[in-house]
């Protein structure tokens, strides 16, 4: 199969719901959560979403928009998985 | 799988430090599109060009929002038109609108290719074309042109040198109420690439495939943050130069990963064979994102002071070495550019008096192109434009590289003032040069022979 997943990283100051609500926009497009890493360093949260995007029902813009509408103060980027493997992968 | 560590520096490289692709270049070969009638070879062309690159912009922006990485720029080089030129005979500048009205239609930022070769001689329309320059670099917004006056296994056509002393002062001449920007959009080159992604000085080679799409990484800021990082944490003990390089290339290897994976993505996603990744460090005038700055940042106080031709000998060289690793079809270019105007430290360095026109020329004998993006006063004569020419050629032809002369003659404007073209070409102070003459050497025309491939010394 086809591999195709998606990295989704927010950062920003810990406030409540976080995961759920990054995890709830995924589902509505139609992602799976694959993998979750979150720390929380003085206050600062910052968590990395692996998810599963072959059966996503939007674009990775269009994600990455809806996640930040859901977490706002939070910096949100969604990158396809394929530029982390090439550029730490040889 | 991904640690944070790694998925993070992306993202902070992307981010903070002004990575990006800074172009994607759809190379077009206009061979088929020759004709005996102009306007129908023009017909062609715009044919040819707006449907071969129909999808260039939207597939760009598409891998921009799959990566959240920019692409800043989309252009387009086509093969020579003094070739197209010759068969057709007529007004050249026809096919530069032709060519302008396409990138409008298709919303690119540039088109390359309004270009001769010449470094051995001129052949039916070339001295016709490099004629029209000036005019069509005026009438039209987006079309870039070169000449190639050298190379190393031809000589240098010193007929066309002194031509392009000329043509460059017309340029900016033509173009005085606009910021003398025509001389901007023309080079000239010694050992022109076929291959070269970046403009103004891209054209598609004859040697080339019928439709390739190449790719130009950037990433001077990452290379400075890098080396940043590097000296932070060696404080106490000072990194040698081979632990400097060695950093250079490891992060040269990161950014050159991501361009073959956009440039072989989009090349599938245009049904198009993928041409080359051009693995050169091209500053911008952000803050960040300048050359000169990795050169400060490596140990120098300011960029042009003795010493900077070693760090950029090391930084150039580093750049390959990386970038070659990187990817299996490396070409273009590829190495470190020093546009003056484009970069934040050169202009200040210039500025400040420390960048000369003499060191930037020692410079480029070490680094990946030339003279690029100089302005010099308006008042310099057309004999002195073309002697700083047969110099630059001069250094590419003995030491076989590419080097390129980009000046641009600040018309109208006092020596104290600058000339501001704004977005990514820059501003810049106006250089000083010499005052003597080159006139009578320039006069005499001819070729400088080839040189000898051996006893080098």
């Amino acid at each position: 199969m086809k591999n195709e997943r998606a990295v989704v990283t927010v950062i920003g100051k810990d406030q409540v719901g976080i995961l759920a609500n990054v995890s709830t926009g995924c589902a509505d497009a139609g992602a799976n959560v694959i993998e979750v890493t979150q720390s929380v360093l003085d206050g600062y949260f910052c968590m990395i979403m692996v998810i599963d995007i072959a059966q996503i029902t939007t674009d990775l813009d269009m994600l990455k928009k809806n996640l930040e509408k859901r977490v706002p103060s939070m910096v949100v980027h969604v990158m396809h998985q394929n530029i982390f493997d090439s550029m730490h992968r040889i | 799988m991904l640690n944070m560590t790694d998925i993070m520096e992306t993202i902070k490289m992307i981010q903070e430090e002004n990575l990006d692709i800074r172009t994607i270049t759809m190379g077009i070969s206009l061979l088929d599109c020759a004709d005996s009638d102009i306007d129908r070879a023009c017909e062609k062309i715009y044919n040819k060009i707006t449907s071969k690159a129909k999808n260039l912009i939207p597939v760009g922006e598409s891998i921009e929002k799959k990566y959240g990485i920019p692409i800043v720029n989309k252009r387009i080089s086509v093969t020579p038109i003094s070739m197209l030129l010759a068969i057709s005979g007529g007004d050249p500048v026809k096919y530069a609108k032709t060519l302008d009205r396409a990138a409008k239609t298709l919303g690119v930022n540039f088109v390359g290719g309004y270009s001769a070769l010449v470094q051995k001689g001129f052949a039916a329309g070339d001295l016709e074309l490099i004629e029209s320059i000036p005019r069509a670099l005026s009438e039209t917004e987006f079309v870039c042109s070169s000449v190639n006056v050298g190379a190393t296994r031809a000589g240098i056509n010193m007929d066309a040198v002194a031509i392009m002393g000329n043509k460059i002062l017309e340029s900016a001449k033509l173009t005085y109420d606009r910021q003398c920007i025509g001389a901007a959009k023309l080079v000239v080159f010694c050992n022109a690439v076929e291959d070269n992604p970046f403009m103004a000085g891209a054209f598609h080679g004859v040697g080339e495939a019928d439709c390739v799409l190449s790719v130009g990484v950037s990433g001077p800021g990452v290379v400075r943050s890098a080396l940043a990082k590097m000296n932070a944490n060696s404080a106490l003990d000072l990194a040698t130069m081979n632990e400097v390089a060695e950093v250079i290339k490891k992060t040269a290897f990161k950014i050159t990963r991501m361009g073959q994976l956009v440039g072989s993505e989009a090349a599938e996603m245009l049904g198009v064979p993928f041409g080359i990744v051009d693995l050169s460090l091209a500053p911008t005038p952000a803050v960040g994102d300048s050359v000169a700055h990795i050169l400060e940042e490596i140990g120098l106080e300011e960029c042009g002071t003795h010493g900077t031709t070693a760090a950029l000998a090391m930084l150039n060289d580093a750049v390959k070495k990386g970038g070659v690793m990187a990817s299996s079809s490396v070409g273009g270019l590829s190495g470190a550019f020093i546009p003056v105007t484009e970069d934040a430290g050169m202009i200040s360095a210039a500025r400040s008096g420390t960048l000369t026109i003499e060191k930037l020329e020692a410079m480029t004998s070490v680094c990946s192109v030339g003279l690029d993006m100089i302005v010099v006063p308006g008042d310099t004569t057309a004999e002195t434009i073309s002697a700083i020419i047969a110099d630059e050629a001069a250094i590419g032809m003995i030491n076989s590289k590419t080097t390129a002369v980009r000046l641009i003659p600040a018309i109208g404007i006092a020596d104290d003032e600058e000339l501001n073209f704004g977005g990514l070409l820059g501003s810049g102070p106006i250089m000083k040069l010499h005052k003597q003459s080159s006139a009578k050497m320039i006069k005499r025309g001819g070729r400088i022979p080839a040189p000898l491939q051996s006893l080098k010394n």
